[in-house]
């Protein structure tokens, strides 16, 4: 579904991941791991296209991703660093915006909000919430659109520990339905599927690249 | 499939363009401060340049036309901040939907806000100025068609530029000789206005800057976009 080959970016002089190759087929679930700064967030926004600085290939269903685009893009759900929330806006207003921009229709953001414990906010701004309860308005845009892979950012930051072991549950349930997970996280994940890594570090340690 | 795909357009538009409104209604102080500043430096130039009709007659359409633009680029720093630093312009690039139409929505509610009111007010204060009746007309309608395309150009400013902490400099040195030509035009066709001369070719000229602007400066805020969320 999702393959990269012999990708290889670098950072102000510094080589962040080379020779790095794996393929995520329907199904299968992926931890990047890797210490702060070793590229764990520019390897994933480098898969979501939005970031250009890099070399190799990345394919996505047997096509080069840039010819794909269109087709990755509608397929995809993004969860960036930043929870795409803005704060003027309430939980419902700013699901509903996410649902037009993807051309989904926006009928089920009173049950996406519930399924994270977020009953009877729908009309509550944003601004007025905790930091793990908008965390949870972000993550309840992954039960409105249809995704065959999710790439998510460091989805545990600020849930509690039982936000924890549900979107633990969500994201099993996710892969064993065929879908195609990439996450990055630090922390102990106990999910009831396979969950495969890519490990920057080991891959920078073995290869021995420090350019400099 | 084709009116589906219209109608999955349209509908994303709507919804841009509504969020946008809502947004502005949470935070008016970015739609209130820009026409704010219009009204009060129009106002300076009668206090300050002297009493006689004659010589605020003359300056009148270039007064206006010069506060007009300086007002519309001080609405822009708004434009895409919040977006770029809580990530949501990320998922709009994300988006599978045409970007070509989510930005020119964006750009078009914007315009609604910042200058909509402006050209509204606009006779108002010419009267002030004592701008002859003649000429409040083609004021009006030359700023309809000139303030979309200050818009749209500086949209591509500000979005080149967003990505960096302080930018109110760069923008102004970004976009305003491409102001220029706009400025000329539309003082111009007042100018014409008031000493009875046809000022239709010259709107004619900024129609089509205005669909020339329409159909490219999507293009290009889009690529900006791209290179600052890199």
């Amino acid at each position: 579904m999702l393959e990269a080959r012999d990708l290889y970016c670098e950072r102000d002089d510094r080589v962040l991941f080379q020779h790095l190759d794996f393929s995520l087929c329907a199904g299968q679930s992926i931890q990047v791991q890797g210490s702060n700064g070793s590229g764990k967030t520019t390897l994933l926004r480098i898969l979501c296209g939005l970031n250009r600085d890099y070399r190799g290939d990345i394919r996505w269903q047997g096509q080069p991703v840039e010819k794909a685009r269109a087709d990755f893009r509608a397929q995809v759900f993004y969860l960036g660093h930043a929870p795409a929330i803005n704060r003027s806006l309430s939980a419902a207003e700013n699901l509903r915006w996410f649902c037009a921009s993807r051309g989904v229709r926006a009928g089920k953001i009173r049950e996406a909000l519930a399924a994270f414990n977020l009953q009877g906010y729908d009309d509550v701004p944003c601004y007025m919430m905790s930091a793990g309860q908008q965390r949870r308005v972000s993550l309840a845009r992954m039960k409105l659109v249809p995704a065959a892979l999710w790439i998510l950012d460091e989805p545990f930051t600020a849930l509690d520990r039982k936000g924890v072991s549900e979107l633990e549950g969500m994201l099993s349930d996710f892969v064993r339905s065929e879908g195609s997970l990439l996450l990055t996280t630090h922390h102990p994940l106990k999910m009831d599927c396979d969950v495969g890594t890519i490990d920057l570090d080991a891959l920078i340690q073995e290869r021995g690249v420090y350019d400099h | 499939m084709t009116t589906e795909a219209t109608a999955g357009l349209a509908s994303v538009m709507g919804a841009t363009i509504r969020r946008e409104l809502l947004l502005a209604m949470r935070s008016p102080g970015d739609v209130i401060n820009p026409l704010m500043f219009f009204i009060i430096s129009v106002t300076l130039f009668p206090l300050g340049g002297g009493v006689e009709d004659a010589f605020l007659a003359t300056i009148a359409p270039g007064v206006i036309w010069v506060t007009a633009l300086l007002a519309v680029m001080l609405s822009l720093d708004s434009l895409y901040r919040a977006d770029y630093e809580d990530g949501n312009l990320e998922q709009l690039l994300m988006s599978p939907q045409p970007l070509y139409f989510l930005v020119l929505s964006k750009v078009f509610s914007h315009w609604l806000m910042a200058c909509l009111p402006i050209i509204v007010l606009a006779p108002v204060l010419a009267l002030m100025l004592k701008l002859p009746a003649a000429g409040i007309g083609a004021l009006v309608i030359s700023l309809a068609l000139g303030t979309p395309i200050l818009v749209l150009i500086g949209a591509i400013g500000m979005a080149l530029t967003v990505g960096l902490s302080r930018s109110g400099l760069l923008l102004a040195v970004l976009i305003l000789p491409l102001y220029v030509p706009v400025l000329i035009f539309g003082t111009g066709v007042v100018d014409a206005a008031i000493n009875e001369m046809a000022y239709a070719g010259l709107l004619a000229l900024m129609g089509a800057m205005l669909a020339l602007a329409i159909s490219l400066s999507p293009l290009a805020i889009v690529a900006a976009l791209r290179i600052s969320v890199n």
